[in-house]
């Protein structure tokens, strides 16, 4: 038997793996995503809680991702706070890329032209629909290409979630080879499918950029 | 209440670190009145517009629209909330010199959404108001394009539908045609000339003297934060009363 057909006969191990990986991906990036949002937008109404935010922003950014996962597995469970590995894994994907996700916007929000927040004021808007209904949109088709660019990080850390015991794809192709010793192979057909699930991103963040191309966004 | 003048400023006074912008400035403006107000560059025209609707904050004095304090909320004695606010400044309409129209947006959708989001207006509605007013400024043709795609008159003009749809009790221009070349100019002017027509108050800081001749019911001069001369335009342009105005007529020939 071939190294490769022993890994066609362990597909179901690397197949749950990489369902998982997808899932932990779109969990967590809609989570960050959305919590990114979320701290622009108290970072807009500034005072204390927007210093505390920068803080934390920050404090994410000089953090190696790997850390954070072990802090929240191992180090919360030792303060008495224990989480499964899927849990912890979720949790720190989410503040992790939330604060690359708020720190994406906050860039492009420093120079996005205060004209048509103006214009709202004087409309009668009131900020939370300000924020909502014209400066996020516009931050979005602005910052297409660096959040896409997020999107790649974001998959390719949830491979340290293994570390942390998590079965995704990297800790089930590890599995794989550990157990029939054929590294090349196993690792080789997981390269490829964080390659296919990249490939996708890539096509669908490009895709996306039609709507800021209709709206005069592209190349400004 | 419809003798209640649309503006009313009293004692109006504004600084920017240190340097006086306005000083003490009294104006009224009544309802169905166009008054432009004209000064140099710095001479605090501007600043006195973007009071009218607290988009710039004065040190101190008041500001009414059709007889409500915007910035104080009189009956409780504080400053308004952000909801009082946004309500009061929804009875202004604006435009800017640089358009500001909302670029991820249609042109369509750049005047309805102020009625819907601020008004609640039904979507069908405030759809049918906007091809309405985009009939009005003479762009009908133009509703579901982007504002990107628009020449600088045209984006003016979709400015002025975007400001009408909110029904304001006065209109405040700010030197809505300084930014456009000048081919493109006449085209703003006529549409602010049929509103004027219409019976709309407008507030409009310009430097366009044909304008402020034809259209105005009064004309304000302003220099240094003072407004310094106030007169109906047939005296204003032929025999004002202050020197600092004649200097400023006769430079504009």
């Amino acid at each position: 038997m071939s190294e490769w057909s022993i890994v066609w006969e362990a597909r179901s191990t690397i197949l749950s793996g990489l369902w998982l990986t997808c899932w932990l991906f779109t969990a967590s990036i809609l989570g960050a995503f959305m919590l990114g949002c979320l701290m622009l937008y108290l970072l807009e109404r500034g005072g204390a809680l927007a210093w505390l935010l920068r803080g934390f922003i920050n404090t994410m950014r000089a953090l190696p991702f790997l850390v954070l996962a072990y802090l929240l597995y191992y180090g919360l469970s030792q303060l008495g706070l224990r989480m499964n590995a899927v849990t912890a894994g979720l949790l720190a994907m989410i503040i992790y890329h939330g604060a690359y996700f708020a720190e994406i916007l906050r860039g492009s929000r420093l120079v996005l032209p205060p004209g048509s927040i103006e214009a709202a004021q004087a409309h009668g808007f009131m900020p939370g629909s300000i924020f909502l209904h014209i400066i996020l949109p516009q931050l979005l088709l602005r910052t297409r290409p660096l959040i896409g660019n997020q999107l790649i990080y974001a998959l390719k850390d949830t491979s340290f979630l293994a570390i942390i015991t998590v079965q995704e794809l990297t800790a089930a192709a590890n599995a794989v080879q550990a157990t029939y010793f054929i590294p090349m192979p196993a690792f080789v057909v997981v390269i490829l499918l964080y390659w296919a699930i990249t490939a996708c991103l890539e096509l669908a963040v490009s895709k996306a950029g039609i709507f800021g191309k209709a709206r005069g966004f592209e190349n400004v | 209440m419809s003798d209640l003048p649309a503006v009313e400023i009293r004692k109006l006074s504004k600084s920017f670190s240190g340097v006086e912008v306005l000083r003490d400035i009294d104006l009224t403006v009544n309802k169905g009145e166009v008054v432009s107000v004209l000064g140099s560059s710095g001479s605090g025209k501007s600043t006195m517009l973007r009071c009218i609707n607290w988009l710039e904050e004065p040190d101190s004095g008041s500001v009414f629209i059709a007889g409500q304090r915007i910035g104080y909320n009189s009956d409780k004695q504080r400053p308004m909330t952000n909801r009082e606010m946004a309500a009061t400044r929804a009875r202004t309409g604006m435009v800017f010199q640089s358009f500001n129209l909302w670029p991820h947006l249609t042109v369509s959708q750049n005047v309805a959404i102020s009625p819907i989001k601020v008004k609640g207006m039904p979507k069908a509605q405030a759809r049918d108001l906007a091809t309405q007013l985009l009939e009005k400024v003479g762009l009908g043709d133009k509703a579901e394009v982007y504002p990107f795609t628009l020449s600088g008159g045209q984006k003016q003009r979709v400015a002025i539908a975007r400001a009408l749809a909110m029904s304001p009790e006065v209109m405040l221009f700010d030197e809505p045609t300084s930014a456009l070349d000048p081919e493109r100019v006449g085209e703003v002017l006529q549409v602010m000339r049929d509103l004027s027509g219409e019976g709309y108050t407008m507030v409009v800081v310009t430097h366009e003297m044909e304008f402020a001749r034809m259209v105005s019911d009064q004309v304000v001069f302003l220099d240094k934060g003072l407004i310094i001369e106030k007169a109906p335009p047939e005296i204003f342009f032929t025999n004002p009363a202050s020197e600092r105005v004649r200097r400023f007529l006769d430079r504009q020939d």
